[in-house]
């Protein structure tokens, strides 16, 4: 029948094509987005924020980082709360991603400070030696242009004031890439409610280590910490780290839950064995070098 | 019946312009591979691995797979019905506005014009263009086949109107946006429901546009090459209805885990894995029209490129619906395997049934037999090759770096940074490049040979028998 008759197999195909597009696209639209997976505290991006956006777009980050963290101990242990609907209602586009050639993004507002991200950007391999990503130093010579912003900002009916607007004359493009990173996932208090409250007491397994069983511990000083802290715990974007400033328990502490206002992040994913391989290291490692110098 | 008068002009135009961007795709596609491996070979602002990697796949997609799919399907509605295109002015118009398209998508990608949305990143105005092109072509191809002197419509007829409603369908929902300026655009839907929306249109893209009109193709052009018809009309019939009914539900699977609804993935997995049903349906149609003449894959080079072209696309359809299980996606998810994964489909099966169109159409629209059936030999196995390397070194990556991501110590901390892993991937890309530069070697010896038939091929003799291509 339908072999002989062409409009006839089309308006069927139509049909047939259709059917999974209805229940499984158009479907959702009457749940997503609506009331049922909102959440409070998402709010939509201010113009740095928007126009960060628009650069990470335009730079194509979202082909080797994704922004969503899967429900899953692994992932959620690496970066953090996983998502929720609610949290995206702004995005336009979305920018989920398929690809994790650099890590996961949606979750790293606030993690570290403006600071770090700054010198990341300008050139993450002075930071991370053996990473892939490009450059990005030349954003800084690109001034933002205030009067798009604004007109973009219109036509997505996000909120601002004239003083956010007028702010936007004296910036560049990296200071908006960063402003949209610290925003990422940072709508909920995730950080501070998953925040682990140490009870007992705490015992330094590693009590009077020598300096030759510390010598390994470098290496996750180097991978975790020496960014921010320097090769040679002298300090940068972070304080030197003196041994002698804090106790043994204060100083693990303080790497595992991290300082979350300070810009200090939490290293718990790396357990508290090699936290207390860090605390010992910051605290004894220079005394023991000094000593056999 | 006199023979009608086969338009031959517009199918070499789109041979050939669908052969160069094929080039531009593998050529962009190594540039990006050594990226990977050293960023130094990032040129700000325009040449870096973000505004790159959105070419190579457009020029793959749209300039190699569209472009063919255009000057096969003008060549085969044109036989299939038995009456020359309907208008073969606006066909020419055509070519000229698929190459400007072409450039326009190409340019404004560099530019940083882009959506994000991956496999459709051009902005509004290039998608507007991109719409009046297939208007065009649907216009052309379906009013050819209104018009045609053969009251039977052939299977390849079928997949052919299918991809041209299909792909209208898609490409029309996922371009709604709100321009804000003449190359900057927001989507107009918003978070979970623009991710639903993108991988329903990305999912079936690959449905209608790298999997439908290659079947097209293989179904008209195996029994060409063979001599010998489809094992089953039925079967192909069955496989077709099924095939364009189980695949619009299957869009979520790539957004297994996310926030996207529960049961929206659910329903996508089960009919992913569904989807083997209609996707063997055609490949073991494929297989039984071999009966009996299974010493063609040593003896006839177009059947070689046909069969193993079919076995990749067995093995992408029972690969993929592996990858749309929960417990399997949540593993080998956002690693290398997925590149590895689309790269077998594009470089195998989509590629392979192109290439061996191409080897069939170009001596009759030339009149030129091929220059050496040796050199399409080794152009033959340095694809199969360069393919391997490339989607078996990213298999291995994707496990790996899986399993890292994955590891934890015994007091449920994580046992590797993210650097750890990336580190240990480089050795993986390293052999990535290297089997897209043998790909590359390949591609430009099947040029150089179609080059060679051109200028230099002996004439052919004026009726091509169906058993053309032979060796």
């Amino acid at each position: 029948m339908w072999e002989k008759k062409p409009v006839l197999l089309m308006v069927l195909a139509t049909c047939t094509i259709l059917a999974g597009t209805i229940i499984t696209m158009i479907l959702p639209f009457t749940w997503v987005n609506t009331k049922a997976d909102r959440i409070e505290g998402v709010v939509p991006y201010t113009p740095i924020e928007q126009e960060g956006r628009d650069i990470y777009i335009r730079e194509g980050c979202n082909n080797c980082h994704s922004q969503t963290v899967r429900p899953l101990v692994a992932e959620v242990l690496r970066y953090g709360e996983y998502s929720k609907s609610g949290e995206f209602v702004y995005d336009r586009p979305f920018l989920w991603g398929s690809k994790r050639t650099g890590p996961d993004l949606a979750r790293v507002g606030g993690k570290y400070p403006d600071s770090w991200h700054y010198k990341h950007m300008d050139s993450p391999r002075s930071m991370v030696p053996r990473t892939n990503m490009p450059d990005y130093k030349w954003l800084r010579d690109n001034p933002l242009d205030a009067e798009a912003i604004q007109h973009k900002m219109d036509v997505l009916d996000f909120p601002y004031n004239n003083p956010q607007i007028a702010a936007l004359q004296t910036k560049n493009e990296m200071d908006a890439i960063v402003a949209y990173m610290q925003k990422l996932g940072n709508d909920i208090n995730w950080r501070k409610a998953t925040q682990v409250e140490i009870i007992g007491e705490l015992v330094n397994p590693y009590a009077g280590v020598d300096h030759i069983t510390m010598e390994p511990w470098e290496s996750v000083y180097r991978n975790n910490c020496a960014a921010c802290h320097g090769e040679h715990l002298e300090g940068e974007i972070g304080p030197e780290l003196v041994g002698d400033n804090y106790e043994e328990e204060e100083l693990f502490k303080i790497i595992y839950n991290g300082i979350p206002d300070g810009g200090m992040p939490s290293f718990s994913a790396l357990g508290s064995d090699k936290v207390w391989q860090l605390t010992n290291f910051i605290k004894y490692y220079n005394q023991g070098e000094g000593e056999s110098h | 019946m006199e023979k009608p008068s086969y338009n031959t002009d517009i199918v070499r135009g789109f041979v050939n312009w669908s052969i160069i961007w094929g080039l531009v795709a593998v050529l962009v596609g190594v540039i990006v591979s050594l990226q990977m491996v050293n960023p130094d070979l990032n040129f700000p602002p325009y040449l870096t691995f973000g505004r790159l990697r959105p070419i190579h796949t457009n020029a793959g997609i749209y300039g190699w797979g569209v472009g063919f799919i255009f000057a096969t399907f003008f060549y085969m509605a044109q036989r299939l019905c038995k009456t020359p295109i309907w208008s073969p002015k606006l066909a020419k118009f055509q070519l000229w506005f698929f190459n400007a398209t072409i450039i326009a998508s190409a340019v404004t990608l560099l530019m940083g014009f882009t959506t994000s949305k991956e496999y459709h990143e051009m902005e509004w105005p290039i998608d507007l263009m991109i719409i009046v092109l297939w208007v065009m072509f649907a216009i052309n191809i379906i009013m050819t086949i209104i018009k045609r002197r053969e009251e039977q419509m052939y299977i390849s007829l079928w997949y052919m109107m299918a991809a041209i409603i299909g792909i209208a369908v898609l490409f029309v929902v996922n371009s709604a946006a709100v321009p804000a300026a003449l190359f900057k655009s927001y989507s107009a839907y918003a978070g979970t429901n623009d991710a639903n929306v993108h991988w329903w249109f990305g999912h079936n893209a690959v449905a209608m546009a790298l999997t439908a009109p290659p079947l097209a193709m293989f179904y008209y052009f195996l029994p060409k090459s063979t001599g010998v018809p489809i094992y089953s009309h039925r079967l192909s019939i069955i496989s077709f209805w099924s095939l364009i009914f189980m695949y619009l539900w299957t869009g979520a699977h790539h957004l297994l885990w996310t926030p996207v609804p529960d049961w929206v993935q659910t329903l996508a997995m089960a009919f992913s894995v569904m989807l083997i049903a209609p996707s063997w349906g055609s490949v073991i149609n494929g297989y039984l029209s071999m009966n009996g003449q299974w010493h063609q894959m040593r003896d006839n080079y177009l059947v070689k490129f046909l069969i193993l072209g079919l076995t990749f696309y067995g093995l992408q359809t029972l690969q993929g619906p592996m990858q749309s299980i929960r417990t399997f996606s949540a593993f080998i998810h956002y690693t290398d395997w997925v590149p590895g994964h689309i790269h077998m489909g594009t470089m195998g099966w989509v590629s392979m049934i192109g290439f061996a169109c191409i080897y069939y159409l170009v001596p009759r629209i030339y009149g030129n037999e091929i220059f050496s059936i040796p050199l399409a030999n080794l152009h033959f196995w340095l694809i199969l090759i360069g393919q391997l390397i490339w989607s078996i070194s990213m298999w291995v990556a994707g496990v790996l770096q899986a399993g890292m991501w994955n590891a934890m110590n015994p007091d449920g901390s994580l046992t590797y940074t993210f650097m750890e892993t990336m580190v240990e991937m480089y050795p993986y890309w390293w052999a990535r490049a290297i089997g897209g530069l043998i790909y590359l070697i390949g591609v430009l010896i099947f040029i150089y040979n179609l080059y060679m038939t051109v200028q230099k091929g002996k004439k052919s003799s004026s009726t091509l028998t169906e058993a053309e291509g032979r060796a």
